[in-house]
């Protein structure tokens, strides 16, 4: 018997939305509990700020370029490696409960295998998986949570947020008391709700694998991601009226807007509403538009989903410790990407590789038997490595297509095997707009380049001292005292890049 | 917001005639599409049933075989405008290029749309080139 693994992921969840990373708004006990046991991380980097290619990334163990999903809405091939595989051909059972967003969800032909199961499809170990069972944001759509509301609890279907508007553009529709785009009143029950359904989900698989099997269970829950959502008989668990305004958003307009324009031409563009870059924000939407009280209730619906993902956690985990199986289980806890969540006076995301999209939640429970002691890393970590983990964790050598290695246990086991540098990407191209972006995170620094697109000839750049300047207010690309950093970084950045995939797979859906 | 405007092309070792004769007939675009499971052909007016269970009414605007073009406009109340033209272009003897281009309005419909109509290209190349015609 090797040792049992549940992946437990989020949805565009921002670092700071924990307690035991500085926290302040919502109650994570149950994170907080598996940091104070394990291994926490204090700089783990996605390979992408959208879901698709980070996802593809964390299956596959490669960065966007080599797995070729290089933006929402490309497809990750069915036969593209994965972990999942591996360890189901190592023996273990596996699952996959909650969103995989691996394939597009927008699929009127019905084309993606993730679209179809909840129909009767088998699932005949899809990507590795013997178990598939996939939740997304609503009620819409074919996936098994939505066929659940719809056939079980029809009378609430209507109640969640429309993510998408008459045009299928995100929609920008406000709601809450503040008008907040994307943020809705939903009378939901608790209980019906996707967090709670993933976790009613998982439970009941893990009860149908025996204490002797291994598994691997990847828990991936919707929220924290837009719409805000969440059942509205736990809203008043925060008054968004008590919040503080988030760090990173100067409540002068005239200092905010000062240092968006320090920032690349598409950061102001955005902001005043003359550019959409993608189509993972509200393309109605203006961000000058967004008020501070917009901010605090966002913050506090955020905060609520972030409550319930781990309250719901924590059942999964006391259904574990119910069988006295719990101390033999590693956990490993994290999400995709983040949420810009007012920063700047900007949210959602987009081609911005700032901390709010790209500082991460990752937590690291070793189980018992693997003696590790509690540690906290400091060393820059990506998604990457999660796969090349979970190998190690089952006494599995590390596939060679695999480009990350197991996360470090402490500092200086990071420094031992070398953890220096993540690098992160953005490609897109869509309805006529181009976005390239290529980033390193390295020590104190993190630096981006912008490869020529619609707002870029090639030389714009940002770089900012993560000590120094931990909102990443004062961008260092042009200053002459910052030259010679900004030269090694792009030097490591072009020599660590991996060689992207070509010609880039096809755009099939917007998302 | 702008029209939403996309296009894929595909080359196959095919004639365009021999191309045109299945690409051409509105009445068989279900034996090449993937996803779209029958229609209903009356005339200029054609139903496609897809397989997530929508139904789409379609007006065919040209049906030009002398040209190699085929265009076709949906007709669904979501769509404020349509257009799929589909043209297929000789490259020699035995050898064409096909054209599947979509503009929409709304702009995202063209982009769904679209991956059905690169995995239709994908399908006709494939039937065409089983196909027991000599590709020399």
């Amino acid at each position: 018997m090797a040792r049992k693994i549940l992946f437990i992921t989020t949805d565009q969840q921002r670092y700071d939305t924990l307690r035991c990373n500085g926290g302040t708004v919502a109650r994570t006990p149950v994170a907080d509990r598996l940091a104070a046991e394990g291994v926490r991380y204090e700089r783990a980097v996605p390979q992408s700020v959208v879901c698709m290619p980070s996802r593809s990334t964390i299956i596959t163990g490669q960065s966007p370029s080599t797995h070729g999903v290089w933006m929402n809405g490309v497809p990750l091939p069915v036969d593209a490696p994965s972990v999942a595989e591996v360890l189901h051909e190592a023996g273990y059972r596996t699952a996959l409960i909650g969103k995989p967003h691996f394939e597009p969800f927008l699929d009127p032909f019905n084309a993606f295998a993730e679209n179809r199961f909840a129909g009767g499809e088998p699932v005949n170990g899809h990507r590795g998986f013997d178990h598939f069972i996939a939740a997304t944001h609503g009620a819409a759509g074919s996936l098994a949570y939505s066929r659940f509301i719809q056939s079980e609890h029809p009378e609430v279907a209507g109640g969640f947020y429309p993510v998408l508007d008459g045009e299928l553009e995100v929609n920008a529709m406000g709601g809450g008391e503040t008008g907040m785009p994307q943020l809705w009143t939903n009378p939901i029950p608790k209980e019906w709700y996707h967090t709670d359904w993933c976790a009613d989900q998982a439970i009941t698989w893990l009860n149908g694998v025996s204490e002797e099997e291994d598994f691997f269970l990847w828990l991936s829950f919707p929220d924290p991601h837009h719409p805000q959502d969440v059942p509205s008989s736990e809203l008043g668990r925060i008054n968004w009226r008590d919040l503080d305004l988030p760090a990173a958003y100067p409540e002068d307009r005239l200092v905010r807007e000062a240092i968006l324009d320090a920032k690349p031409a598409h950061w102001r563009a955005w902001y005043d509403g003359t550019l959409v870059s993608n189509y993972e924000a509200p393309a109605k939407w203006v961000p000058a538009t967004l008020t501070p009280d917009q901010i605090r209730e966002f913050t506090a619906y955020n905060a609520i989903a972030c409550e319930l993902i781990g309250e719901a956690i924590g059942r999964v985990i006391a259904s574990l410790e119910a069988r006295g199986i719990a101390d033999d289980v590693d956990i490993v806890f994290s999400t995709d990407h983040g949420d810009l969540g007012g920063d700047f006076g900007l949210a959602f995301k987009g081609p911005y590789h700032v901390d709010g999209l790209m500082r991460l939640p990752l937590i690291w429970r070793p189980s018992r038997s693997a003696d590790i002691a509690p540690s906290v890393v400091t060393s820059p970590v990506g998604l990457i490595d999660l796969a090349p983990t979970f190998c190690a964790i089952a006494g599995i050598p590390v596939p060679q297509w695999m480009e990350g290695k197991p996360l470090p246990i402490s500092d200086d086991d990071a420094e031992a095997r070398k953890f220096e540098r993540v690098l992160t990407e953005w490609d897109s191209e869509l309805f006529g707009v181009a976005m390239h972006l290529r980033t390193i995170t390295r020590g104190d620094w993190v630096l981006t380049t912008y490869l020529p697109g619609t707002t870029a000839n090639g030389t714009e750049g940002e770089l900012y001292n993560l000590v120094e300047d931990p909102n990443q207010f004062v961008n260092l690309w042009d200053d002459p005292a910052s030259a010679s950093m900004r030269t090694d970084l792009l030097d490591d950045l072009w020599a660590h890049q991996p060689k992207q995939l070509m010609p880039l797979r096809t755009l099939v859906a917007p998302v | 917001m702008t029209l939403g405007s996309i296009r894929h092309e595909i080359v196959i070792e095919r004639s365009a005639s021999t191309v045109w004769e299945l690409a051409g007939d509105a009445g068989r675009l279900h034996e090449w599409f993937p996803g779209i499971v029958s229609l209903d052909l009356d005339g200029t007016k054609r139903t496609i049933h897809l397989a997530g269970g929508l139904s789409m009414p379609e007006d065919i605007v040209i049906n030009d075989a002398l040209a190699r073009r085929f265009e076709y406009s949906i007709s669904l109340p979501i769509f404020v405008f349509h257009r799929g033209t589909i043209d297929v272009i000789s490259m020699g003897e035995n050898r064409c290029m096909v054209v599947y281009a979509c503009e929409a309005d709304p702009r995202t419909m063209a982009l769904i749309i679209s991956g059905g109509c690169y995995r239709a290209l994908q399908e006709l190349k494939r039937q065409m080139e089983l196909s027991t015609e000599a590709a020399n």
